[in-house]
């Protein structure tokens, strides 16, 4: 190996380390107690360091106050790291000073009823299953028609659709919530969901792929008396298979973690998808590091899982976002 | 043979698209600009006011503030995430063991969602708990107010050489460098892997010819891949500034409160126009004229890449 092969690898080692650094912390925060997190023991390591206090053979987690000749005044802690008495006079000689390895795993459990998790997982994935697949239903039909038919305006049409994918959401959002406000949607599932049922990338992306289709095997099943939508589903569409999940995949991304759109369209509890759910607990337990991190950890872990099993892919779809015509 | 009919099938076939897109998309365009012209709150129209939106919003000092954080946002973040990840593709490129494992590493970041990881950056960004301090800490520096701090980043910096800067010249606060620092990691991963599928776009005939004529490495990638990756260099400039100008989460998310703090540091226009429209005021149509100026920007900055790149191409 040579010395340019050595810094490569060094650079990419060390940036390597950059990126994926915020997540190990947010791993190694989210196991630890609070008490140990407000004690300043921030690092990657989750061995503890607890003054713990014994007496008749029983065990309790305290915190030194203050010391008076050779007795202290003590907060006392149960497992859980709760204050059970604010304060206790104890006996210097029982105390002792330990460092312990522990992994506080109850975070996870704490956090995910701390506010209803189970509830906003299911809108989560109710809402981005429906987009995609409303998404796949209108991307397929119009990129069939723009791939392999021929009709008036078609250039115009497909033009302004790809117009229509460069106004950034923002702009578009002010008036969608009027509009919406106006079909009485607001608040509503339909509100996350109808808007977002159709895709021009996907289209733009379909279309692309219908293309490469040969002719002939159009021609070859029109003459044995296929119509056209039989040609779609009969052909296109198992041909199509790799660039439909590609499609599908970064739908299916996109819409888990879309927050600003459902945070304004939606107002009541019982509709918070995961993201929004998140920020508000995050509103509510700043404090608590340990529980957000441990949310945090939980709410990107379906996405974390489903890139672990599908990297090539998702990098793919990612990738071809940049593909030009 | 039979006469054609008109043939309906392919209007058929776009119907549904269209009907979203239409209804949820090209409406809305046009409706911003209505509401933008009327007194408009959640109850719906009231009178029409004409441009007094937009004369109201020349004179607002908040405006202007939240402008120019924005700028600054797309200054810094554009240019380095640009320079970064072009560095990190072609290191990538120049490997064959491992070279998968990297790029997936890299690209986590852009899967997971933006909330989830301004939580975890805010709290890195904590002054007592968190691990910025602790690292600066470690390394036996003073620690650093990060979100807290109002103050200009270039202000802090010849504070150190005991020179004074005045406010205009102290640049973003340190509150707002520090949502560029989570912003450009954010995006990374993708400008990453959009240039590297650039570079693997090259043809290898064309290194052999340049190693043949004895170029070193560092020449050819100032004489041959700079030029040939130059398409992709404007997609990802045009991509980077678009996204950076429409930042809103990790802004709602990682300051305050009130968000937008310290000082309205972090403020930028996207989480001013959330703020005018769902805030306290309700006003609907100032949101949407700054939502309309917003895209102005926008559409002239793209523009004007457009005519660089086709004045740059060979």
């Amino acid at each position: 190996m040579n010395a340019g092969k050595i810094i490569t690898y060094f650079l990419l080692i060390l940036c390597g380390l950059v990126m994926v650094i915020p997540f190990f912390w947010m791993l190694t925060t989210s196991v630890k107690s609070q008490l140990e997190v407000n004690k300043g023991n921030v690092g990657f390591s989750p061995v503890e360091e607890y003054d713990v206090y014994r007496e008749d053979g029983k065990e309790y987690y305290i915190t030194v106050v203050k010391e008076v000749g050779d007795s202290s005044y003590v907060h006392l802690f149960n497992e859980e790291m709760k204050m059970i008495r604010s304060y206790a006079k104890v006996a210097n000689q029982n105390i002792h000073h330990e460092k312990k390895f522990k992994l506080h795993w109850e975070n996870f459990s704490n956090a995910f009823v701390k506010v209803p998790f189970g509830r906003y997982f299911l809108n989560t994935i109710f809402v981005s299953c429906s987009v995609v697949l409303g998404v796949m239903i209108t991307g397929s039909l119009a990129a069939y028609a723009f791939a392999t038919m021929k009709f008036k305006g078609q250039n115009f049409l497909f033009y302004l659709f790809i117009s229509m994918m460069m106004v950034p959401q923002p702009v578009y959002l002010i008036p969608s919530y009027v509009l919406l406000n106006h079909l009485g949607w607001v608040d509503t599932y339909y509100a996350l969901i109808i808007p977002w049922i159709a895709n021009i990338f996907t289209i733009f992306l379909l279309r692309q792929q219908f293309k490469t289709i040969p002719r002939d095997l159009f021609d070859a099943a029109e003459i044995d008396g296929c119509g056209r939508f039989r040609i779609l589903w009969k052909i296109v569409l198992p041909l199509s298979k790799s660039v439909i999940s590609t499609a599908a995949i970064f739908g299916f991304i996109g819409s888990w973690n879309s927050f600003m759109w459902p945070l304004i369209m939606t107002d009541s509890p019982k509709l918070r998808v995961l993201q929004v759910g998140l920020s508000y607990f995050s509103q509510e337990a700043s404090t608590q590091t340990s529980l957000l991190m441990a949310a945090s950890t939980f709410s990107i872990l379906p996405l974390v899982v489903l890139f672990l099993i599908a990297q090539k892919q998702i990098i793919a779809s990612f990738a071809s976002s940049g593909l030009k015509e | 043979m039979k006469k054609r009919k008109f043939d309906y099938g392919p209007y058929l076939y776009l119907l549904p698209a269209f009907i979203i897109i239409f209804v949820f998309r090209l409406i809305p365009i046009v409706l911003s600009f209505i509401v933008s012209f009327f007194e408009w709150t959640v109850t719906g129209a009231g009178a029409f006011i004409g441009l007094e939106n937009y004369a109201i919003m020349i004179k607002d000092h908040e405006f202007w503030q939240s402008l120019l954080n924005t700028f600054y946002l797309v200054i810094f973040v554009v240019p380095v995430s640009l320079f970064l990840s072009l560095l990190f593709a072609v290191l990538l490129n120049s490997i064959k063991a491992l070279k998968s494992f990297f790029r997936s590493v890299y690209f986590v970041p852009t899967v997971t969602s933006l909330v989830a990881i301004s939580i975890v950056w805010k709290i890195i960004f904590n002054q007592q708990t968190g691990l910025a301090n602790f690292a600066l800490e470690k390394i036996g520096l003073e620690p650093l107010g990060w979100l807290a701090e109002s103050r200009g980043i270039f202000q802090l910096i010849f504070a150190n050489f005991g020179i004074d800067l005045p406010s205009w010249a102290g640049g973003p606060s340190l509150a707002l460098f520090s949502i560029i620092i989570m912003t450009i990691w954010k995006g990374l991963g993708y400008n990453t892997i959009i240039y590297l599928a650039g570079l693997q776009s090259i043809p290898i005939s064309y290194y052999e010819a340049a190693d043949i004529d004895g170029a070193g490495k560092i020449k050819q990638f100032f004489k041959l891949t700079w030029h040939l990756i130059s398409p992709t260099t404007f997609y990802v400039l045009m991509m980077t500034t678009i996204t950076t100008f429409q930042v809103f989460s990790q802004i709602y998310l990682m300051t305050g409160p009130p968000v937008g703090g310290p000082l309205g540091t972090t403020k930028v226009i996207v989480y001013f126009l959330f703020d005018k429209g769902f805030g306290e005021s309700n006003n609907l149509s100032y949101a949407s004229a700054i939502a309309l100026v917003l895209f102005v920007i926008i559409l002239s900055l793209t523009l004007l890449q457009k005519r660089l790149e086709k004045k740059v191409h060979y």
